[in-house]
This record gives C-alpha cells, sequence and structure tokens, in this order.
C-alpha cells in the first residue's frame, strides 16, 4: 500500500514539476495545484497507512484504543487543503488580471515590471543624455 | 513564571489580526482605518518591547495553547532571537506605518492596504514566535498571501507581473516546505521544535533526514532571497509602493533567515555533512551577485532591491561557520540590517518625491536643495557599507572575524571585497542624486513631508544607536546564541517538569490544536 502511495506522489510531484517549467502562465498554476497535491498525499503517507478505526474514545473509557487510526496526519492535511486551496485561487486570479492588463500569458512576454527603471531602457519619455551613462553602459 | 509574562507571547500576533479584521471591518472609512492602524502599530511596539524586556528578565518563555501540554499542543516560544526579531519588527513597522501616512494613495487604502498590512505583521511575528514547524508552515502561508496582496494594491502592468513572479517562486518554495515538513514529521513523529531538538540529536541521518533537511534550506533559501533562487526579489520589489517595499525589504527575507538559523541551530546540526560547504558558497555566492547586481542598475530602488540579496549572503556567512561566535554576529547582523534596508527604501521615496524621479541618471543637486535629506542619507548608507562607527561596522566586524578565526580566508576576502562594491554603490546614490548638478532644475524644490522625514529619522537614531553603543547589543547577540546553540533552556521551557510519555492514545489532543490554526 506504501508502495502505491510512493508512486503516486512521484507522479504527482513529477507531473507538477514538469508543468512549472512551462512557460505558460496557467500550466504553471496547475503544475502547483498538482505539487500541494502530492505534498498532501506525503503528509498522509508519513503519518502511515494503518487502522481506518476511528479515533474516538469510547463511552466509559478514558484512553483510545491501542489501534486507533492516528488522527495528527488528517489535521495537517485539512490544514494544507485549505492553504492550497486558496492559494490556487489566487493564483488562478492573479493570472486572470495578468491576461487581462498585459494582454498575455506567455511568461516570457511579460516584462512590464522589468521594464520598470530598467538600466538600459529610460522608462520615461524624456531622455536626459548624459555623457557618462553612455560610457558607462558601451 | 508569572502568567502575565506568558501571555506578553501572544500579544505580538493577537494585536495585528485583531486590527487587521478591524480595519477590514471599516474597509470604506480610510480615516478610520489609517487612526486605528497607527494606534495599533504604536501599541505593537510597545508589547514587542515589553516581550524582549520580559525575555531578558526571565529566559526563554513558552505559551502552549489550550493547556495541552508539549508536544500535543501547538505553541509559542520566545527565546532571546525571537523577542529581538518582534522588537526590532515592531519598531520597523511603527516607523514604516507613519511613513505609509503620505506615501499610501487613498486607492490603495480601497485596495485593501491596511487589513494586508496588518495581517502581514501578523505572519511575521507569528513565523518568530511560533515553537512548531507546521505552524511555522502556516504563518509562512499567511505572510506570503498578505505580501501578494499588497504587491497588487496599486494594479499597474508592472506590479501584476511582479506578483506574478513572486507568486511563481515563492509558492513553489512552501510546497518545498511543506514536503520537508511531511517527510520529518514521517522520520521523527513530532512537530513540536523543542521535541524535534530532543529526538534528532540522537538520531541516525536516514535519506528521509537529508531530504528533509536539503528541502528546509531549499525552501528558506528562496524565501531569503539566496543564489540562486532570488530571481524572485528584483523583479518585483522595486514595483510596490515604496512604504510596502520597505517593510518588505525590512522584514521578508530575514523570515527566511530567522527560519533557517531556528531548524539548522535547533533541530539540524549544521557539522556533519555537507551542508557547511554548501551554505559558505551559497554564501559567497549570494553576495557576489547580489552585489554585481546593483552595480549595473540606475534606479534607487533596483539597486537597493539588489543590495538585499548581498547583505543576505553575510548572514549566511554566520550560517555557514557556525561556531557562536559567527552565529552572535549574523543575529547582530540580522537585527541591523532589517532598520537599515527599510530605511534605505524610505529613502529612496524621499529621494524620487524630492527629485522628481527615482532615476539616479535623471536626479541630482539634492544636496543643496535638501541638505538635511544628504545627512540622513549617509547614516544608512554608510552602515549598510560597513563604516565605522556606525551599526553595519559592528555587524560586518563581527561576522568576519569569526569566519577569520576559523581559518576561512577565501570566505573572508568575498566578505571584505563584496563590503567594498557595497561602498560604490552607495556612493552612486550619493554623487547622482545629492552631488551632481541637478538635470532640470526646479523653479521651487519640492518639499519632503515631515511624515516621510520622522520615520527616517527616527530609523537612524536607532542605526546610530546601534552604532555608537554596541556593547549591549553584541552582548544580547551572545546571549541569543547561547540559546541556540545549547538549546536546554530552550527546551526545558516548553517542558517544564518531567518528560512527558509520547502513546498513541494522547496523540487526540493535537486534533483540536492542529485544526484550530486554519
Amino acid at each position: 500500500m506504501t508502495l502505491v502511495y510512493a508512486i503516486t506522489i512521484a507522479a504527482y510531484v513529477g507531473c507538477g514539476l514538469y508543468m512549472m517549467l512551462s512557460r505558460h502562465a496557467v500550466r504553471m498554476v496547475l503544475g502547483l495545484a498538482l505539487l500541494t497535491n502530492g505534498a498532501i498525499f506525503l503528509i498522509f503517507l508519513s503519518g502511515r497507512i494503518g487502522s481506518s478505526t476511528p479515533p474516538v474514545i469510547p463511552q466509559g473509557a478514558d484512553a483510545l484504543a491501542a489501534d486507533a487510526a492516528n488522527a495528527l496526519p488528517q489535521a495537517l492535511v485539512l490544514t494544507a487543503i485549505v492553504i492550497g486551496f486558496a492559494l490556487t485561487a489566487f493564483a488562478i486570479a492573479l493570472v486572470l488580471k495578468a491576461y487581462h492588463s498585459l494582454g498575455t500569458l506567455d511568461v516570457r512576454e511579460m516584462k512590464a515590471a522589468e521594464a520598470l527603471g530598467a538600466p538600459d531602457a529610460p522608462s520615461s519619455s524624456r531622455t536626459v543624455t548624459n555623457p557618462q551613462t553612455v560610457t558607462n553602459h558601451g | 513564571m508569572a502568567d502575565a509574562a506568558t501571555l506578553l507571547v501572544l500579544w505580538p500576533v493577537l494585536i495585528p489580526i485583531a486590527t487587521a479584521a478591524l480595519t477590514a471591518a471599516l474597509w470604506n472609512r480610510p480615516v478610520a482605518q489609517r487612526r486605528i492602524g497607527l494606534a495599533s502599530l504604536a501599541l505593537l511596539l510597545v508589547a514587542s518591547l515589553a516581550l524582549t524586556a520580559a525575555v531578558i528578565d526571565e529566559g526563554v518563555i513558552a505559551k502552549q495553547f489550550g493547556d495541552w501540554a508539549a508536544p500535543f499542543g501547538i505553541g509559542f516560544v520566545a527565546d532571546p532571537l525571537s523577542a529581538a526579531m518582534v522588537a526590532i519588527s515592531g519598531i520597523l513597522a511603527f516607523a514604516v506605518g507613519i511613513f505609509a501616512l503620505g506615501d499610501i494613495k487613498e486607492r490603495h487604502e480601497r485596495a485593501g492596504f491596511h487589513p494586508l498590512f496588518h495581517g502581514l505583521l501578523a505572519g511575521v511575528n507569528g513565523a518568530f514566535l511560533t515553537g512548531d514547524i507546521f505552524n511555522l508552515y502556516v504563518w509562512f502561508e499567511v505572510m506570503l498571501i498578505t505580501t501578494l496582496g499588497l504587491l497588487v494594491v496599486q494594479r499597474g502592468k508592472a506590479q501584476i507581473d511582479g506578483a506574478l513572479k513572486y507568486a511563481a517562486m515563492n509558492l513553489f518554495g512552501t510546497i518545498l516546505f511543506l514536503i520537508a515538513v511531511a517527510l520529518l514529521y514521517g522520520a521523527t513523529g513530532t512537530l513540536n521544535m523543542a521535541d524535534l531538538a530532543r529526538i534528532l540529536p540522537q538520531m541516525e541521518m536516514s535519506p528521509g533526514l537529508t531530504t528533509s533537511a536539503l528541502l528546509f534550506l531549499a525552501a528558506f533559501g528562496i524565501k531569503a532571497g539566496v543564489f540562486p533562487l532570488f530571481f524572485w526579489l528584483p523583479a518585483s520589489y522595486h514595483t510596490a509602493p515604496i512604504a510596502i517595499a520597505a517593510l518588505f525589504a525590512g522584514l521578508l527575507t530575514k523570515v527566511g533567515v530567522y527560519a533557517a538559523f531556528r531548524v539548522f541551530t535547533l533541530m539540524f546540526e549544521m557539522e556533519g555533512g555537507a551542508l557547511r560547504e554548501i551554505v559558505a558558497v551559497v554564501a559567497a555566492m549570494t553576495m557576489i551577485t547580489g552585489v554585481l547586481g546593483a552595480a549595473i542598475q540606475w534606479n534607487v530602488r533596483r539597486i537597493l532591491s539588489f543590495h538585499i540579496i548581498s547583505q543576505i549572503g553575510y548572514m549566511l556567512m554566520g550560517l555557514a561557520i557556525a561556531t557562536p561566535v559567527a552565529i552572535a554576529g549574523a543575529v547582530f547582523y540580522i537585527v541591523h540590517h532589517i532598520i537599515v534596508k527599510a530605511n534605505l527604501f524610505l529613502l529612496a521615496g524621499a529621494i524620487k518625491h524630492a527629485a522628481g524621479t527615482d532615476d539616479l541618471r535623471k536626479a541630482g543637486g539634492l544636496l543643496k536643495s535638501h541638505p538635511w535629506l544628504a545627512v540622513l542619507f549617509l547614516i544608512p548608507a554608510l552602515s549598510l557599507a560597513g563604516l565605522p562607527p556606525l551599526s553595519g561596522f559592528w555587524a560586518k566586524f563581527l561576522v568576519i572575524d569569526a569566519t577569520l578565526r576559523e581559518q576561512v580566508w577565501w570566505l573572508a576576502i568575498v566578505a571584505l571585497g563584496v563590503g567594498a562594491l557595497t561602498l560604490f554603490s552607495m556612493s552612486k546614490i550619493w554623487m547622482e542624486a545629492f552631488w551632481k548638478k541637478p538635470v532640470l532644475v526646479r523653479a521651487r524644490p519640492r518639499t519632503v513631508p515631515v511624515v516621510f522625514v520622522v520615520p527616517i529619522a527616527l530609523l537612524g537614531a536607532v542605526t546610530l544607536t546601534i552604532g555608537l553603543f554596541a556593547d549591549p547589543f553584541v552582548e544580547y547577540a551572545r546571549t541569543a546564541t547561547a540559546v541556540l546553540v545549547d538549546p536546554t533552556d530552550y527546551i526545558a521551557a516548553v517542558f517544564p517538569g518531567e518528560e512527558p510519555v509520547r502513546t498513541v492514545e494522547t496523540a487526540l489532543p493535537v486534533i483540536a490544536t492542529e485544526g484550530a490554526v486554519e
């Protein structure tokens, strides 16, 4: 069972990494989502796959049964899912906004931030020629 | 330990969270938001200084939530390092809060500046204070989402582009962090940092643990902006409004450095394996690429963004050398750098306001029109370059001295060379913005608002204080290092009384507290 999980996690992380390397912003977000899911599976697996007895203290007893499931990974997974969901939602909104304002989803064509105050391109239309600058930059 | 003192650990997180909620409720009333925000920042400053005073008096303070004894519940722990980070963040946040009154426009406020600003402070302070590694991940995510929000309060093309690049790299970093936590939990069965500090030294480094350690290094490296993982930083920081960029520059990368120090002193040993060598090379490359990247820039904010990176290298040097002297030097360096770097960004805002541009080629003549601004610029600029008697001199002296004691000559030479190049960048800003004749002379010089000058002067005074009266600060850094190197006090504060017995039965309470974090 552990091996099945391990292969699943490897597949998720592998696909996620491959998609993240893409220059298409939407594929990147999908890659991030896959990677998050891989990490979530890993947390689940690191709590060990064991019994499925619910970790509830029976009536009259003051402690859990010895074979109760480990509940901590589920708490962690729940937290990670919530955070992952929020961040993925934000990332999608950001990509949509980028598509609207930059008009492209290819990250190679997104240069607005680089152009702002770039050393080789004066940002405003008023170009001031400074002989020192020219020599310094060739 | 008095109960009031343990509660002090909570205020630095509770105050900003409450303020974030309150300012979010008052979304359409910017004036009320501003007043509440500033009052809250003053309160936060008092609370964080009180926490530091309490830590100096009583040693490490720990608070377990919901009275679940460690390691089952989540706890906050304030050791001298955390307390110092919280205090310095409090000072910085207060200064930036004043600056924001003049810098942040109403359209930024309508885009949610105030709730995001205070949310970020809550995330930063939570990351400094938490005693649970999964909880640290949660605070990292709180920081990340508020940072992304702040990057796009001004919705220009450059801001959206910068935020997208920031998001891609940092989201990836937090996933690496999460994977590292999962591997660590799989190997040790606990998430409590003090508990890990007890268990890990007794364990063999299995492949899982080694992977976990390296993933922690990569995740914190992305957050701290080290070579070769820093590209998101100069791609995004210069696009944000100045007050926001100053807060980022002062705090965010340093949270990554702090987390690296916490994990690699308390939990994993720097000895053994190739970890020390890796960190040493990374530190050197970070210093060099950062400072060379800055050398070709003409935009003040871009120059300063690259300098954040190069300065991170000095802090990592302390971690690479890993002797108590080196770590003390690095702790001192972090505290000094947070103030100086944020101050330089605020000054970049003032320069931009006074000169009407932040392109150095077009600026000039500020020495004549704003002489006092020039003086205020010299304090953090020379401190960053490491000239005596300013705080940067002591910081660099301590770190490089420790490197020489360990006879790592090449690293010391790199550090000294990078210091000289830093001076080059700072003198470039000085020559171009202040000294040189203005390119276009204004009929009436633009006055810099008082709300810009007050925080700059305040942070300058802090830098001067650290520089001129360095002794108590160095002494404090040594105390902080003593707790980092020998975590007995840290562990004793988290586990008062006898050693708790861990059994399957008692795993239940953790759900309640872990679940409560979301």
